[in-house]
């Protein structure tokens, strides 16, 4: 079985391809353009990061790619390309051979992501049993060396639990687990360890990075801190608004950034070595309203580099210096253009509009 | 454990001691409360040695010679022992009827919720599955259709068309079954003909059920559908069948089991007309004819027993929730 996954497809080309990929929801309130025109590209066996505050579109995008969104009102659009084959317009039916066995999902909360009423090892198993020709007996047995291989201690005590008499950290081992069970050669991590505990943060990172490169797999690492992607990637795509901002290797990225929001973004990253009562420097306003967003930079109205041009033209995605790298901005950081911008704000007092409105707010 | 459970079961039945107590208190000054002798009430009629000896029987059925709460301490201590005294017309023991009557009447609502539960959970899945279609408001029509045609309409539409007309069925009677031995020792038993003459009658009594069963599950089932957990199985590659059956239903089931337990009121009601109609000789059949007769004696013993069904029908309920959702176990042991 685990040879023919690597022989069975001649296929060269990168693992995953998305071009332009578009997905909006039809709502009461209008449309919501979740996802606006993404494109990416992931190589076997590599990590992609994928960066973005909170509702930035990073759980539709995952999602849509792999077609896991509720049919109801959504509108998806654009190219996604697994091993080469066009699967954007695949009817579930057939979708389900790559659920669980080409691609699978961690989801962001595993408070909930597993089914309160069945026994871990049923739903370890169960994934197992979908996809491979196996005996109950041999699937409980792969699902206590999964169990054993994710670190969860006791693992023949525990296939007979209900998630609740587990922590979170162990849940979110057993949803490893669970999304590994028939060995997909994609996964997306979305968040994996935003609702756990700072300290068992690093464990169940670093079990997720040694089941990737134990199996070869391709991983796509959502979060919202851009500490968590640091060391852990080859790629970063950082997304506002639905949109990729900007894009580059991992190590392009944090020594030449462009994007005024990557920079808020990095700024925004607990430090360890701070006091822990130390306020972090959040990024003043919100992300734009999906439904009616505003015309230019959508990033604009919270920008330290704000400048006219910015809120009536939105900037294209150009190339950087190094190869892979681009970003989407008029003023970018660190170029004379930029620091220009910076320095006239700061002699005009200019500042961005969404920080008035937070320190009006604030003030009241 | 172990510990927990039987301690579980201990309240449950100091609260089943309760139930009887208040119950069986009120059925008692039911006929204490009559203006007059009771006896006299509920035997107004009637001269000679054959009226006065029925009225000496009630009389000490009723315990009328003895203080209120003595006459109480008497009754209730009769009714543990399932001794609930005499029809006084013909001076059988009402011990006797309930053990005919008893098991046709549970016999009936047990086929009714199966055949309303079987019915419903179906067309609750697949109504949820599919909300908001076609399917959806063709199944909900369909069963507020049913929910608005009263049940005695349709038993005795069934029994004329059915029953009179095509012969496909019995119009009414009855042959024993499965609980009717355990009540009454050794009994004739034919199952198939048993089936034959419940049909119709566990019919009726469902149809009223399913809509309500149907909307309660597709409700419940819709959000669940929502969860994280069901996008997971999804994401896992799983048939609609195996996501819906197996990991959507359990978890949207605890209303549904509410709501059974909760009915079997309003079934019991429900029985005693269809009872009448079929002439099933349930306990419903028995209530009407005793009201009809003034067998007040008799009419309190069907009440508290009533009364200690539901009791019994909900605790049973109770225990079900723990065997669908294991997180009521914890909850219960804490
Ligand atoms: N089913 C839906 N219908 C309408 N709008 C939706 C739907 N799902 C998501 N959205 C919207 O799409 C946007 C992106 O949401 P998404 O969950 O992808 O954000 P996110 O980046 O994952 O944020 P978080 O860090 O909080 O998980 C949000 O504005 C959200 O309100
Ligand atoms: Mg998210």
């Amino acid at each position: 079985m685990t040879t023919a996954r690597f022989t069975e497809t001649e296929y060269e080309g990168p693992l995953l391809e998305v071009t332009d990929l578009k997905t909006s929801f039809h709502t009461d309130v209008g449309v919501v353009r979740a996802v606006d025109g993404v494109s990416l590209t992931l190589e076997r066996g590599k990590t992609l990061g994928i960066v973005g505050e909170s509702g930035s579109g990073k759980t539709v995008l995952s999602r849509s790619i792999m077609n896991l969104l509720p049919r109801f009102g959504l509108e998806r659009e654009g190219s996604v390309k697994f091993e080469g084959k066009e699967i954007i317009e695949l009817p579930p039916r057939q979708m389900r051979n790559f659920w669980g066995a080409q691609m699978s999902m961690i989801f962001q909360d595993p408070m909930t992501s597993l089914n309160p009423v069945m026994k871990i090892g049923k739903q370890i198993t169960e994934s197992i049993r979908q996809h491979l020709d196996v005996t109950r007996e041999y699937s409980s047995d792969l699902a206590v060396s999964l169990m054993e291989s994710v670190r969860i201690p006791e693992p023949k005590v525990r296939l007979g639990e209900y998630p609740h008499q587990l922590s979170g950290g162990m849940r979110q081992r057993v949803c490893i687990a669970v999304a590994l069970a028939a060995g997909p050669k994609l996964l997306f991590a979305d968040e994996p360890t935003t609702a756990l505990d700072v300290t068992v943060q690093a464990q169940v990172l670093d079990v997720i990075a040694k089941e990737q490169s134990e199996r070869f797999m391709a991983m796509i690492l959502v979060t919202h801190d851009l500490g968590v992607v640091a060391g852990r990637t080859e790629e970063i795509l950082v997304m506002y608004a639905g949109r990729v901002v900007e894009q580059a290797p991992t190590s392009v990225l944090f020594t030449d950034m462009k994007m005024p929001y990557t920079e808020a973004l990095l700024a925004s990253i607990p430090k360890l070595d701070e006091h822990s009562h130390t306020r972090l420097a959040t990024i003043p306003g919100r992300p734009p309203d999906l439904s009616h967003p505003p015309p230019g930079c959508k990033f604009a109205p919270r920008c330290r580099y704000v400048q006219d041009r910015c809120l009536e033209e939105e900037p294209p995605l150009q190339a950087g210096d190094a190869s892979g790298h681009q970003y989407r901005c008029w003023f970018p950081v660190g170029t004379p253009a930029g620091q220009e911008a910076l320095a006239r704000n700061e002699r005009d007092g200019r500042v961005p509009a969404a920080a008035t409105a937070a320190a009006a707010a604030g003030g009241a | 454990m172990q510990n927990e459970l039987l301690r579980l079961i201990a309240r449950r039945l100091v609260q089943l001691a309760i139930v009887l107590i208040v119950v069986s208190f009120f059925t008692f000054a039911l006929i204490r409360l009559l203006p007059g002798d009771p006896t006299q009430t509920i035997i107004p009629f009637g001269r000679g040695p054959f009226f006065e000896h029925a009225r000496a029987r009630l009389r000490s059925d009723l315990g009328l010679s003895k203080g209120f709460f003595a006459q109480y301490w008497d009754y209730l201590t009769k009714l543990v022992r399932l001794n609930f005294g005499h029809q006084y017309s013909s001076g059988r023991s009402v011990g006797t009827l309930v053990k005919q009557s008893l098991p046709v009447s549970l016999e009936l609502m047990i086929y009714a919720q199966i055949i309303s539960l079987a019915i419903a959970i179906p067309l609750g899945v697949l109504a949820a599955y599919r909300a908001g279609t076609r399917t959806d408001s063709v199944i909900n029509t369909t069963a507020f259709g049913a929910l608005a045609l009263p049940n005695f309409v349709l038993a005795l539409l069934l029994s004329f068309f059915v029953g009179a007309q095509l012969k496909w069925l019995p119009t009414g009677g009855y042959a024993p079954g499965w609980l009717d031995p355990i009540f009454n020792g050794s009994v004739h038993m034919d199952l198939g003909q048993h089936l034959r003459y419940m049909v119709l009658p566990a019919f009726s009594l469902a149809v009223g059920q399913i809509a309500v069963y149907m909307r309660l599950l597709r409700t419940d089932m819709i959000a669940t559908l929502q969860e994280n957990f069901i996008t997971l199985a999804k994401a896992k590659g799983l048939s609609n069948a195996r996501i819906l059956w197996r990991h959507a239903l359990r978890p949207s089931s605890i209303t549904l089991l509410t709501a059974a337990g909760l009915s079997v009121g309003t079934l019991i009601g429900a029985a005693v007309v269809v009872e009448v109609i079929f002439t099933v000789p349930g306990m419903g059949l028995k209530i009407v004819q005793a009201i009809n007769a003034r067998e007040y004696v008799e009419l309190q013993s069907y009440i508290v027993i009533i009364a200690v069904l539901f009791v019994l029908v909900n605790f049973l309920v109770d225990f079900l929730y723990a065997v669908v959702d294991p997180r009521i176990r914890r909850a219960r042991a804490a």
